[in-house]
């Protein structure tokens, strides 16, 4: 028998194995599963931006229909419930670790922002849990809030946090300040320029959900909800929170309906959900309503920063500096002290070799909604930063945005920046080259007459990004303060018919990883796609991984590879026996193990018998059965870089931008699935337009309201506002991980807000517009250019 | 959502009982009234579906008026073979209205009696001199509208028409709020009668009729330079008074320029 | 309460529900059929879409009561289990038109209303026609293809 191998190869555009699910109804989000005896949970929550609490009058509620319980901050400290945990620690400049504000699951006797949770209802319906929450009664008084970074550090400012002075959590810095200042001294040009990055509302269109269930026998806790990491969620909630011991804690994240970050925090709501789920007899779910989570799922960005370049004469980069305002909300969220700093101060070298970098960080407690990863989480503060000030160095010098950009490039691999990376690999001058051709630059000309004769003001913007994706590695991470390791891990379980199991600790939310995953194993075993399957999100069956954020699928996928490698050797040291050959003669190729010393082949499945029939082999020296298992932690990062070239148009009587093309060349290292990865572009991208067009997260200054709370007031992207989109990949293999990948998720919103408002620019011949561009805006400066 | 008792009256008679006697609301496509009983923002007591009343759904040509029946959704508006044929801006307008989800079950009926300040028939009905029919009087849309979110309509007054005249001159210019895609700005142009009529939604303060801009327009004098109050608009995220009403003055020019 | 009779993916269901039940929540807690999404509360987001007497609409804003006596098409009713897939849903499959999934319901039968009312499509017809529909993965490009071949292939069919 020779079965022939029919597999794909890592590379191909293969069809998503996931998709009939979804397209018939049948995905299994968390929401979608009532539990007998569900119970339903329902948030009292302050509509105060910031007050003290001092009444709190639960007697009426607890009395009324369905109502199981009543759940109080000061009954979860009681109970001994640990303050939420921020994973990354941060030295201050002067020594000092980061300063956390307390951040209860329930607030205790003190709100900080619009939309904190106070109190916690379970009762037996949706509407019972609500009706009671509505009835609950808080006494307020009214404190001072400040919501912008400018107002919390004023010296009028009221503290936020009573020991925590000046509002600061840190103030941070990361570069050679004195090799900056001399760079800056002899430059022959110094640009300024102050820029905000606006804050966001990540808005997967799935809101966020739990269900969990606490048995009394057997003192197991299961609790499902929609994740990014589960197994992480799963350590948390056993070590940190004591919710249940972790062997009797099953974390469950089924299908996610995007993620984007939002969902790979710790939340207050789901720690006390899960924490009520043991005081009562029942299950117990809650799901965010969409007003919920434009409150409380943690927003992104919010920077404010000064930034300045110094370049020689002939326009080549000499040092740059950075001092940034980093608003972090009301308390510091699970990674909020990392996103500013180490996911951001890092990038700043951008694709340049800059001799000196100097970056100082300020993170700002504020009366808003906590920050934490969004879609490139400091990666986008740093492009933005680095690719306005260089576009507006380009303009003052007159030199083309291209060219500023080529001159400085970094050309060597790999390059230590100033600022802790070590870029592993890239071609710069490709991307840009490629991008340039993609979008006909020397044409562009042409198409501003064209829109000129129409009324219509043209402009062309470029934006070079490169960022660290592929985390891991877990040793240099613990350096610059990680808590946790960040490798992957991967089983992969061969049937005794040859069908194949790969468990992950890799969470796909939307990105393909039960299609990219199985072509892996397709690939290396020749085993067909529908004989495999990737399996994910529940730690009943998947014991290690540390989730997906971060664009680092390919430490997943790498460990998947390196446990499918060890199947093949074991494979190979049972064909000796098999095939009566010597070890080193055995060869695996396209799922054919043979040996040019011997006639007999074994196919893959053939193999995977034998391994479990365990009759043809000495069972004392090759254990029966063929199940690997790999934890892959990455030597370094990878380095995905690429270069975007967009054009706008804009109606001046209206202030309109239109975007007219978009252009991206990106560097993503090998690719798994140019049609998978193609829709990550895409989406990646759509969301840069919608944060420098559309999207802004907008408190009231006077009363902390978030007023942009509902899709009526925050701007998504929608089709008819973005165009089709031009993609081509070039890539430069990573040598930080076997298959060669550098990650892809979040490189479309890292270098598409930077090239939208260079475009802006490019079209008003002004210096610089802060972002959401809204027509109004524009229209301002346009009437200003008008009035000189 | 409170608990509220549904009614679906068999007869626009009946409906008037329910309304008036039972205290109940009128409840056309739901389209705003759904999201805000979901949001709690409304407590009524029973709903009076008007969706299934045959006798409130269609289009008649009365001899130059055309009448959109109160239960018309906009997506039949739109497609309507006599609006098209005799107030085609009428059908363009219908069939800008939220979405296509929205506009199949969203009334005109429903639009003209909540009046929302950003919405979108009440230009038409200001512009063209509409009539608003209800189960007792008709009334003239310019006395219908009193102010935003309000209208002239007694409690438990059912809209059971809107006339508008034939009109071929007409056109609906909307500057769509990035956001939700209501009218940050929108203007209804017409000729009625050889006069110029710009009627402006999304102001802040409900919809009004331009009338200075309406004589510039006559008179072949400038929009830009004609007089526009500015108590009828308001500020908010999205735009200042001060851009609202240059966009008024921007989408009106181009509401003209396409009337021809 | 009111007892109300619906044809649900071709079969009759009689359900008793309090009068405040919206459509959506018909759907899924008591027909238990969970491939309409609820992804906002303003009715802006249309994950929720199916077609009430073959039009598409948004559940979360229509009561259960009003569709008494309605044919109601869910994502689940395109195609039966184990069969063929509805052109338009192939046409998303072909055209990677999803990533997480969550809208993809809401995105499939809007556009299939599109196609019967426009037929053959161009991509600014669908980009506009898609106002009531957000997705968050996609950036909306490979939905409009999909809607644009599920079209061309739904006309070939009829």
């Amino acid at each position: 028998m020779n079965i022939a191998a029919t597999g794909v190869k890592f590379g191909q555009s293969v069809k998503r194995q996931e998709d009939g699910r979804f397209l018939r109804g049948k995905g299994k989000y968390v929401d979608d599963m009532i539990l007998p005896g569900q119970l339903y949970a329902a948030f009292v929550r302050s509509p105060m931006a910031h007050a003290r609490i001092t009444g709190l009058d639960l007697d009426g509620p607890a009395g009324m229909p369905g109502v199981r319980r009543i759940l109080t901050g000061q009954e979860l400290v009681d109970a001994g419930l640990p303050a939420l945990p921020c994973g990354w620690a941060i030295t201050s400049r002067d020594g000092e670790p980061m300063k956390v504000g307390v951040r209860n699951a329930l607030a205790v006797d003190r709100v900080r922002y619009v939309g904190e949770p106070i109190a916690l209802v379970v009762a037996e319906t949706q509407a019972q849990a609500r009706d009671a929450a509505e009835a609950v009664m808080v006494d307020y008084e009214d404190l001072p809030a400040s919501v912008d970074v400018l107002d919390a550090t004023a010296d009028s400012a009221t503290l936020i946090h009573d020991e925590i002075a000046g509002n600061c959590a840190f103030d941070w810095e990361l570069g050679d300040e004195a090799a900056a200042d001399v760079a800056f001294a002899d430059a022959a040009h110094r640009i300024a320029l102050t820029l905000r990055n606006n804050r966001l509302v990540p808005n997967a269109i799935e809101p966020r959900a739990i269900n969990a269930q606490w048995d009394a026998g057997s003192e197991e806790l299961t609790v499902y909800m929609t994740h990014q990491n589960p197994i992480g969620m799963r350590m948390f909630y056993a070590a940190a929170f004591g919710l249940a011991s972790e062997h009797k804690l099953r974390m469950v994240s089924p299908d996610v309906g995007g993620g984007f970050g939002s969902k790979a925090h710790n939340y207050p709501e789901e720690v006390a959900v899960t924490f009520a789920s043991k005081l009562v007899e029942g299950p117990v779910k809650w799901t965010a309503d969409r007003s919920e989570a434009f409150l409380t799922d943690a927003h992104g960005r919010d920077h404010l920063t000064d930034v300045e370049l110094a370049l020689d004469s002939e326009g080549r980069f000499l040092g740059l500096r950075a001092d940034t305002q980093a608003n972090v909300g009301a308390y510091l969220s699970s990674s909020g002290s990392l996103v500013p700093t180490y996911m951001y101060a890092t990038m700043l070298s951008g694709q340049y070799a800059i001799p000196a970098i100097h970056a100082r960080v300020r993170a700002i407690y504020s009366n808003t909604c906590p920050v934490d990863a969004y879609r490139g989480a400091g990666r986008p503060e740093a492009s933005y930063v680095i690719e306005r000030i260089v576009d507006v160095a380009a303009r003052e010098l007159g030199i083309d945005p291209a060219e500023i950009r080529r001159r400085n490039f970094i050309r060597e691999f790999p390059y230590q920046t100033p600022v802790v990376y070590e870029y592993d690999s890239g071609d710069y001058e490709k991307t840009l080259d490629a991008a340039l051709e993609l979008a006909d630059y020397p044409g562009f000309a042409a198409r501003k007459a064209e829109s000129e004769a129409r009324g219509k003001l043209r402009g062309i913007g470029v934006a070079a990004y490169v960022e660290a994706c592929g985390i891991g590695p877990s040793g240099k991470l613990a350096k610059l303060g990680g808590g946790a390791g960040m490798w992957e891990s991967a089983e992969v379980r061969v049937h005794p018919v040859g069908t194949v199991e790969v468990l992950t600790g890799a969470h796909s939310h939307g990105q393909g990883h039960a299609t990219t995953f199985a072509q892996v194993v397709s690939d290396r075993f020749g085993v067909p796609m529908e004989n495999i399957s990737v399996i994910q999100g529940d730690t009943a069956r998947i014991q290690a991984g540390t989730g997906t954020y971060g664009s680092r699928a390919s430490v997943g996928m790498s460990a998947t590879l390196r446990a499918c490698n060890q199947i093949i050797e074991k494979g190979k040291k049972i064909a000796t026996h098999l095939m009566e050959v010597d070890y080193d003669a055995v060869e695996f190729d396209d799922g054919i193990f043979s040996s040019k010393d011997s006639n007999v082949t074994i196919a893959f499945a053939e193999m995977a018998f034998a391994a479990h029939a365990a009759s043809g082999f000495p069972t004392d020296e090759i254990e029966p059965g063929l199940v690997a298992t790999s934890f892959f932690d990455p030597p370094e990062f990878t380095y995905p870089a690429g270069v975007y070239v967009c054009e706008v148009e804009i109606d001046p009587d209206t202030g309109t931008v239109e975007v007219a093309s978009f252009c991206a060349a990106d560097d993503f290292g090998n690719v798994a699935n140019p049609m998978i990865v193609e829709g990550q572009v895409h989406g990646g991208v759509t969301q840069g337009i919608g944060q420098a067009l559309w999207e802004n997260a907008l408190y009231d200054p006077d009363t902390g309201q978030l007023m942009s709370a509902s899709f009526m007031d925050y701007g998504m992207p929608r089709a008819g506002g973005v165009p089709d989109y031009q993609l081509v990949f070039s890539g430069t293999p990573s040598p930080s991980n076997p298959l060669g990948m550098k990650g892809c998720g979040e490189a479309g919103a890292i270098g598409s807000p930077p090239a939208i408002i260079n475009a802006v620019c490019n079209a008003l011949g002004v210096r610089h517009v802060d972002m959401p561009a809204t027509p109004e805006k524009i229209w301002r400066l346009c009437q200003q250019k008008e009035a000189n | 959502m409170y608990e509220f008792t549904y009614h679906r009256p068999g007869s626009l008679e009946e409906a008037r009982k329910l309304i008036s006697e039972d205290d109940g609301q009128p409840l056309s496509g739901g389209q705003t009234l759904m999201p805000v009983l979901r949001a709690r923002l409304a407590m009524p007591t029973a709903l009076v579906d008007l969706t299934r009343l045959e006798e409130l759904k269609g289009v008649n040509l009365e001899g130059d008026r055309v009448v959109i029946l109160g239960a018309t959704t906009h997506a039949d508006v739109a497609s309507n073979a006599l609006v098209r044929e005799h107030c085609p801006a009428l059908a363009e307008l219908a069939s800008g209205i939220g979405d296509p989800q929205v506009r199949y079950r969203g009334t005109i009926g429903g639009s003209v009696a909540n009046n929302d300040p950003a919405a979108c028939y009440p230009t038409a009905c200001l512009a063209l001199d509409a009539e608003i029919r209800t189960d007792r009087r008709s009334i003239p849309a310019r006395e219908f509208f009193t102010s935003m979110f309000d209208t002239a309509l007694e409690h438990g007054e059912i809209v059971t028409a809107v006339s508008f005249p034939t009109c071929q001159h007409a056109h609906y210019e909307k500057f769509p709020n990035p956001a939700s895609r209501f009218a940050l700005i929108a203007v209804f142009a017409a000729k009625l009668g050889g006069q110029t009529r710009l009627a402006v939604t999304g102001g802040g303060t409900g919809v009004f009729r331009w009338q200075e801009g309406e004589q510039a327009a006559d008179s072949g004098g400038s929009l830009a330079a004609a007089a526009l109050s500015e108590a009828y608009f308001t500020g908010d995220l999205h735009a200042s008074t001060e851009y609202r009403m240059h966009l008024t003055r921007v989408i009106a020019q181009r509401a003209l320029t396409a009337l021809g | 309460m009111t007892e109300i009779t619906l044809d649900v993916n071709g079969k009759t269901a009689t359900l008793d529900l309090p009068d405040n039940t919206l459509l959506i929540h018909a759907l899924r807690d008591h027909l238990r059929l969970t491939g309409a999404h609820m992804g906002c509360d303003t009715s802006q987001c249309g994950a929720c879409t199916v077609h009430v007497d073959g039009e598409a609409v948004k559940s979360c804003a229509m009561l259960a009561v009003q569709a008494d006596g309605c044919s109601v098409t869910t994502i689940e009713g395109l195609a039966k289990d184990g069969e063929p897939l509805h052109p338009m849903q192939q046409a998303f499959h072909d055209n990677h038109g999803l990533q997480c999934g969550f809208c993809t319901p809401g995105m499939v039968l809007a556009g299939i209303d599109i196609a019967r009312r426009f037929g053959k499509l161009d991509p600014a017809t669908v980009r506009d026609q898609l106002e009531g529909n957000l997705c968050r993965c996609t950036g909306y490009q490979n939905i409009v293809a999909s809607i644009i071949e599920g079209a061309s292939k739904m006309e070939g069919q009829s």
